[in-house]
């Protein structure tokens, strides 16, 4: 039995050797220029969704914080890494909450488990408006189990609820598994990367996408900024 | 034909005519129009009971009497479509209204033939009913050409529909309880009369404004857009209207609950006489409020959840 444990727990570091010499990429996005104002949401329509926020919230569109750093932009190896194929076993998630989507921007990779909740006390009926994928249409009734999808392209699908029109999201369908969406400061991180050239997309649903070339040598951590132009409209 | 109806083809005529000789005049100096590339027609085939249809024999059929709306290419841009709400079809991203499979899937070759046999009410698309099976069925093949979906994926698994039970009050109420929790209402209206309170925000995935179905407003059977019968109308929330805000609700509506949902569904066609309408109006038109006999343990929706006025009482 122990011999056995020991034999585990050595294979799995000779495995993830090779990773010891990966690098990471580490950054910040940042916007330029005025954004323009969000809307307070009204939703006095749903009261068991409109109780659970203590102030009225605002539009997910353009999230910024201090030092103009802007939040829900993902950042993701465009090319140079080759991990096609290599799909996660494990589900990503996505939550109704308080008539939001919970997270408002879900990267996922190509053909890997979607798992789509519904944590409020009224219907949803949850829309991903595809054009590259196919479209489809689904009620979700509070207390229903989730409903279990995947997408086989790669894609940026805005979803909807059509009962509640200011719920708005993004599923970011993508063939690799080195992404990050932007936190609260702007920050993100890519690791795992091995030696090799990259391009890195930076993705916002309003500002637009933007490039940038990296060359990761070894274990290195290597600082890339993304600026976006704000939109005054 | 009437006399204002031949001025307007005179009319027509003599603009074309002018507008002939005013492109001749033009084409003079420019000399070379590049000609928009020509459609290349797959050879697909479709299969209707024992009738096989071909892409290639529906060319003429498509350019004489579809394109006008649904385009050279299928993209729903035929130079009538500028006139016409709803929109014509684009087939190019093969999503359909009408279909007998789930949400998400594409039609079987029987749903589209049905649909050109029917035509769709309350838009531009008339019924095919003068054609031939035959020439149906290869525009059904033809309809197939315009995206690589067809050529890569099964149509879905048709839903299956239990065998209609009796219509009775308790199947009416519990159809009401049903439209009531599954929250119809909230783009059908308390009274299916179409204006929820989500309604007036509703656009289809075009973005164009639609409205949900107004049931009160059919003086018969007539006005489902994907069939009349009881059939078609448990199918059409069971498969949703792909392209539109109507979802699908296959996952959370037991088969046999559907069908009450249904018979629920007829009262609210208040001028039409059926089965239904006579079962409520031996009961003065009262629909109880539905009792379960064996309520589940699951948490009692919340009082704000019902629908205002709360359908016919
Ligand atoms: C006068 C315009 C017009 C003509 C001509 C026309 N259509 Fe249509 N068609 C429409 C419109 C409008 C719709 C969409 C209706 C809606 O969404 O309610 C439609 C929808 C359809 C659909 C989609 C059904 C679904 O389930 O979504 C098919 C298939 C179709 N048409 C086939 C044809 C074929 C084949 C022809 C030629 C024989 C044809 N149409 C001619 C206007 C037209
Ligand atoms: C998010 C809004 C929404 C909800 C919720 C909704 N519907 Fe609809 N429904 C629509 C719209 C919009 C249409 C019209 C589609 C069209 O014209 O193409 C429609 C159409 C229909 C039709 C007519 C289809 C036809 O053949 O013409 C039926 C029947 C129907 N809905 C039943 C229901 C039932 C039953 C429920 C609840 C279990 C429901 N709907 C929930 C928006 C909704």
């Amino acid at each position: 039995m122990r011999t056995k444990k020991t034999l585990f727990v050595f294979s799995t570091l000779l495995m993830s050797s090779s990773l010891m010499f990966a690098g990471s990429v580490t950054g910040k996005v940042t916007y330029t220029g005025t954004p323009a104002k969000q809307k307070p949401i009204d939703m006095s329509k749903e009261p068991s969704c409109a109780k659970q926020h203590a102030t009225p919230i605002t539009g997910e569109n353009v999230v910024t914080g201090a030092n103009n750093s802007l939040e829900n932009v993902v950042v993701y190896v465009s090319a140079g890494a080759n991990d096609d194929g290599k799909v996660p076993s494990q589900a990503v998630t996505y939550d109704q909450k308080g008539c939001q989507y919970v997270p408002h921007v879900l990267p996922m990779h190509t053909n890997q488990e979607l798992k789509i909740s519904n944590s409020d006390q009224t219907s949803h009926n949850i829309h991903p408006l595809a054009k590259v994928n196919q479209e489809w249409n689904k009620s979700q009734p509070p207390g229903t189990p989730p409903i279990t999808q995947k997408y086989e392209k790669e894609e940026f699908i805005p979803v909807k609820c059509n009962i509640h029109p200011w719920m708005h999201g993004y599923f970011v369908v993508l063939k690799t598994n080195h992404y990050d969406v932007s936190k609260s400061g702007g920050e993100f991180k890519l690791p795992d990367l091995p030696p090799g050239k990259y391009t890195l997309t930076a993705w916002h649903e309003d500002y637009g996408t933007q490039t940038a070339d990296v060359t990761i040598t070894g274990a290195e951590s290597k600082d890339v900024n993304f600026t976006f132009k704000a939109k005054a409209y | 034909m009437n006399r204002s109806k031949r001025y307007l083809l005179l009319t027509a005529f003599g603009a074309a005519l002018v507008g002939g000789l005013g492109v001749q005049a033009v084409a003079q100096d420019v000399p070379t129009i590049d000609p928009k590339p020509s459609v290349v027609v797959r050879p697909i085939e479709s299969h209707i009971g024992n009738t096989v249809g071909h892409s290639e024999s529906a060319k003429s059929d498509y350019k004489r009497y579809c394109a006008g709306c649904h385009g050279t290419y299928g993209d729903g841009n035929g130079e009538n479509a500028v006139w016409i709400e709803p929109k014509p079809r684009d087939f190019t991203i093969a999503t359909f209204k009408c279909r007998s499979t789930p949400t998400g899937t594409l039609p079987t070759d029987e749903d589209l033939y049905n649909t050109l046999v029917r035509g769709i009410t309350n838009s531009n698309m008339p019924a095919w009913n003068t054609f031939t099976k035959q020439q149906r069925a290869d525009l059904v093949a033809y309809i197939k050409i315009f995206s690589p979906r067809w050529d890569k994926e099964k149509p879905g698994q048709p839903i299956q529909i239990p065998a209609e039970p009796p219509v009775t009050m308790d199947s009416i109420a519990h159809g009401k309880a049903l439209f009531t929790k599954l929250e119809c209402w909230k783009c059908h209206g308390p009274h299916g009369e179409g204006d929820g309170p989500s309604a007036a925000t509703l656009t289809d995935s075009k973005d164009q404004p639609i409205r949900p179905y107004n049931f009160a407003l059919a003086k018969d059977d007539s006005r489902f857009k994907c069939g009349v019968t009881n059939r078609d109308i448990y199918r059409i929330f069971m498969t949703g209207v792909d392209g539109t805000p109507m979802p699908s609700f296959a996952d959370v509506i037991q088969p046999n609950d559907a069908w009450d949902l249904v018979h629920f569904l007829r009262t609210l066609q208040v001028h039409r006489h059926g089965k239904e309408t006579e079962v409520l109006s031996t009961a003065h038109g009262v629909i109880p409020p539905y009792v379960d006999k064996n309520p589940p343990p699951a948490n009692p929706a919340p009082a704000e959840n019902k629908a205002p006025g709360g359908g016919q009482e």
